[in-house]
């Protein structure tokens, strides 16, 4: 074998930062030209909003806080709920993506090019955190324009909001990249991904985990939803956050390395 | 050995009890055109796909390296000098031609005026510079094929792999891609053909390789495989059921084919040998509808060599004379 040096490679993280954003690229290209996936996937959360504010919103606030509450009230309880349902349907549409990237040809041209595996895989992540943000931020400004208000946030409680927003929403696209990759076309992507929709409706998004009957409360509270809004609740309106702050970033920890060990192994398997 | 731009010994691969490669091995000198042929499911794929990094060889296979690189040991470094143009297009239609090649050129690392500029001048190459801004997904089979190649250029491989390049073309962007894979070859890439069509590997390959079931079946110039099987025959087909019964007996050695009228007789089809045969026919007052002479073509060697049964799409290549 011939011991000639090779000119000097750039670094491997150089490489994989370099890679990973010309395929974030690539990804943010086709969210940009075939936006019609993320704004559909964006009308679940708000017209859920919608719903229960204005459809249900009477009823649904004289059960909550001991009774006496008002719609506006509900309204403040409602929003963080929906913003992180946001994020659970915005990774839906990453399962599909995934699933539909990984059946076109382009994905064996990468898989035969000396560029960093992973960027692939971390290019539809931060695209996909971005979007998540994105349709974070307008479903944030529906719930504003119908009431919305933040009470007394310090601005080191908005960038923890933010914070966790973006941490869930970086742990729910690791999972949905590995559900995108173990399903064989976009409708078995869209149902494997169902969880991450289904989840938030039994989390203490509409009703408290109180009202819920006994045997149910510790599956609502323990789950990966509540104890994210219940945190995000606690930032953005004061209310007692207790355990749900380390639990969120528990779970969001342990989702998104479950998450990333499970895709790269998946991907990194012989494509069929 | 330095000059071979691919070497492997004992290629193996098996999906379940399903054998797909049984031990090939394959030599393909540097600035050659080698060519896999084989009918659907001889494992012609699955050969690209191993040698070009995207599944690996089951265990047992031996040694195998792409431009001197062990591909076990080392496979960035065998991706670093391949180019692969898969079977079905390996381009991303969701965006447009322009920017699946610059995608490309920043996935080599080029500068962004050398990205731009390998794209243009490969986009005016391969005629797609009126394309350029429209999506992937809208081209012809043709213009996806030229842009898949045109991406595969980017990086300015050595070895390049095509599977099955022409499959589904039409005969003009079939010899648009044969005329493409020349010119490739004349700046020194060597290029690993894939293709079931025998004229192609006749046309373009200097070796040619026939797999068949998982082997090769025979290894050799395009003249050497047509040694192998016998010589030419003459064809004589007639309309009228009495004349083809008295030309099957005025001539010995013939292959009857009763149900077409169809006579077949050895023969290297020299023009003493022909007029010999018009004058036996014409003595017994026989006079055929039909006459070909048919030379032996890697038609006759592919049948021969895989049992005939193949699903391959069989062009006959007779010249009528």
């Amino acid at each position: 074998m011939s011991t000639v040096q090779l000119p000097a490679r750039p670094s491997r993280l150089s490489l994989a930062v370099r890679d990973s954003a010309t395929m974030l690229r690539r990804n943010l290209l086709h969210a940009r030209r075939y936006p019609s996936l993320t704004l559909n996937l964006l009308l679940t959360p708000i017209m859920l909003l919608l719903l229960f504010v204005y459809i249900f919103g009477d009823t649904m606030s004289a059960g909550i806080g001991g009774g006496g509450a008002d719609r506006s009230e509900y309204v403040a309880y409602l929003v963080p709920g929906l913003l992180l349902m946001t994020i659970g349907s915005t990774t839906i549409g990453t399962a599909v993506s995934v699933s539909n990237d990984m059946s076109e040809g382009i994905i064996a041209r990468f898989r035969t090019m000396a560029i960093h595996r992973g960027s692939v895989l971390v290019g539809h992540v931060v695209g996909s955190v971005l979007q998540s943000i994105v349709s974070v931020v307008l479903v944030g400004a529906v719930g504003v324009a119908i009431g919305f208000r933040s009470t007394d946030a310090t601005v080191l409680e908005w960038l923890a909001a933010f914070g966790l927003l973006v941490l869930f929403a970086m742990a729910l696209t690791w999972i949905a990249v590995g559900m995108g990759l173990i399903s064989p076309n976009a409708e078995a992507a869209s149902n494997n991904a169902m969880p991450l929709i289904f989840l938030p409706l039994i989390s203490s998004t509409f009703v408290p985990v109180d009202a819920m009957p006994g045997w149910f409360q510790p599956i609502a509270e323990y789950q990966p939803f509540t104890p994210a809004i219940e945190t995000l609740r606690g930032l953005l309106l004061g209310t007692e956050i207790g355990h749900n702050g380390w639990l969120a970033v528990a779970w969001c920890l342990g989702l998104a390395v479950l998450g990333y060990f499970w895709s790269t192994s998946k991907f990194n398997d012989d494509p069929k | 050995m330095t000059d071979l731009a691919i070497a492997a010994n004992g290629l193996r691969k098996s999906y379940g009890d399903k054998t797909v490669l049984d031990g090939v091995d394959l030599t393909v000198p540097e600035g050659t055109i080698f060519s896999l042929l084989g009918p659907n499911g001889a494992g012609k794929t699955t050969a690209v796909k191993i040698l070009s990094t995207l599944i690996s060889a089951d265990p047992g296979t031996g040694d195998i390296h792409i431009g001197g690189h062990n591909l076990a040991a080392d496979p960035q470094a065998v991706r670093a000098t391949i180019g692969v143009t898969g079977q079905f297009s390996a381009v991303d239609g969701l965006i447009t031609g322009e920017e699946n090649m610059l995608l490309m050129a920043d996935l080599h690392h080029l500068s962004k005026s050398e990205g731009r500029q390998v794209t243009a001048e490969l986009l005016e190459r391969f005629d797609l510079v009126e394309a350029a801004k429209k999506p992937a997904s809208t081209y012809s089979g043709g213009m996806k094929r030229r842009l898949d190649i045109a991406m595969t250029l980017v990086g300015n491989p050595r070895i390049i792999f095509l599977d099955e390049p022409t499959t589904g073309l039409d005969p003009r962007s079939r010899h648009n891609m044969w005329q493409i894979i020349r010119e490739l070859v004349s700046d020194g890439v060597t290029v690993f053909l894939t293709t079931q069509y025998l004229e192609e590997a006749d046309e373009l390959a200097d070796r040619i390789a026939v797999l068949n079931d998982g082997r090769i079946a025979a290894e050799g110039t395009a003249e050497e495989l047509k040694r192998i099987v016998p010589g030419g025959h003459v064809r004589l087909r007639f309309t009228d059921p009495a004349a083809y019964q008295s030309a099957a007996s005025a001539l010995r050695e013939v292959t009857r084919d009763d149900e077409s009228l169809t006579l077949q007789l050895p023969s290297g089809g020299s023009q003493r040998e022909l007029r010999s045969l018009l004058d036996r026919l014409d003595s017994a007052g026989i006079e055929a509808d039909e006459l070909t002479v048919h030379t032996p073509d890697l038609d006759d060697v592919f049948f021969a060599l895989t049992g005939g049964g193949a699903d391959i799409p069989n062009q006959p290549k007779e010249s009528a004379r």
